[in-house]
């Protein structure tokens, strides 16, 4: 399956679930200031890659597949969970682009203009995340489950 | 203890951040695809962001550093959360807050040796 866009998704997501990630997001930034300023910036940096908005992240995508197919007259449980278990994996590809975002910063911050560093840092996790789950698709034969799922 | 002005300022900017890349989320298909703003740098960008403009560039490296850390301990849990919701498809809320101990157990072990 192509990826693409569908910027109508954007209306289906409901104004408690804006609050949630936004009070997850707002709060764990706040936690890890607090943690850097009581205990130093190494243990404070830990919790710059803290899951914070994963967990109801995964549990909204199950959410929406259940009620999407519930309005088809499906029970949409186990594919919910399915979808979810997805949505993981492409957390974990986006990780190993998040350790190359931390590991660019943590090398060229010093030496470069923060904003330069901020946004090459950011095109780095792009590249290694998108590279990460393109190459998966093409290498893993196993993939073939997941497309059939996703492809639905 | 941080003013409040700063505290509230990094919670907006979080939480912009954290809007943002879920709205991306949910933009995107296929759903394995859109996950990978899962992992996205949101907590990352604001608050180094504003570790700078506070503290300095050097202090803000360091927290990078130990970032890595971090974010090898997410990969092991997304992993961890993707297996178990696949074999044994558990609802997903309640796996992905059992299996955080992973996300404290890896990042801590890695601090712990890279310090």
């Amino acid at each position: 399956m192509v990826v693409h866009a569908r910027f109508a998704a954007i209306k289906g997501i409901k104004l408690h679930e804006w609050i949630i990630r936004f009070v997850a997001g707002g709060a764990i930034c706040v936690i890890a200031g607090l943690i850097a300023n009581a205990c130093g910036p190494e243990l404070g940096g830990l919790f710059l890659a803290f899951p914070a908005i994963f967990p109801a992240g995964a549990s909204l995508v199950e959410a929406h597949e259940k009620q999407h197919k519930a309005r088809i007259g499906y029970d949409g449980t186990v594919r919910g969970r399915q979808i979810a278990a997805l949505d993981a994996f492409g957390a974990a590809m986006g990780c190993v682009g998040l350790a190359g975002f931390a590991l660019f910063f943590w090398l060229w911050s010093p030496r470069a203009s923060s904003f330069l560093t901020l946004v090459l840092a950011t095109l780095i996790w792009l590249n290694l995340a998108v590279g990460c789950w393109m190459l998966r698709r093409k290498m893993i034969p196993g993939h073939k489950t997941s497309h059939r799922v996703d492809a639905h | 203890m941080q003013h409040l002005p700063e505290l509230l300022a990094r919670f907006l900017i979080g939480g912009a951040f954290v809007c943002f890349f879920s709205a991306l989320a949910e933009v995107f298909r296929p759903k394995s695809f859109a996950g990978l703003f899962g992992g996205a740098p949101s907590i990352a960008l604001a608050t180094l962001a504003l570790t700078i403009a506070e503290k300095g560039k050097t202090y803000a490296s360091i927290e990078a550093h130990f970032m890595i850390c971090g974010a090898i301990a997410f990969c092991c849990y997304a992993m961890t959360a993707c297996w178990i919701l696949r074999r044994h498809k558990p609802p997903a809320l309640t796996t992905t807050l059992a299996l955080l101990p992973i996300w404290f157990a890896v990042s801590f072990a890695l601090w712990s040796a890279a310090r």
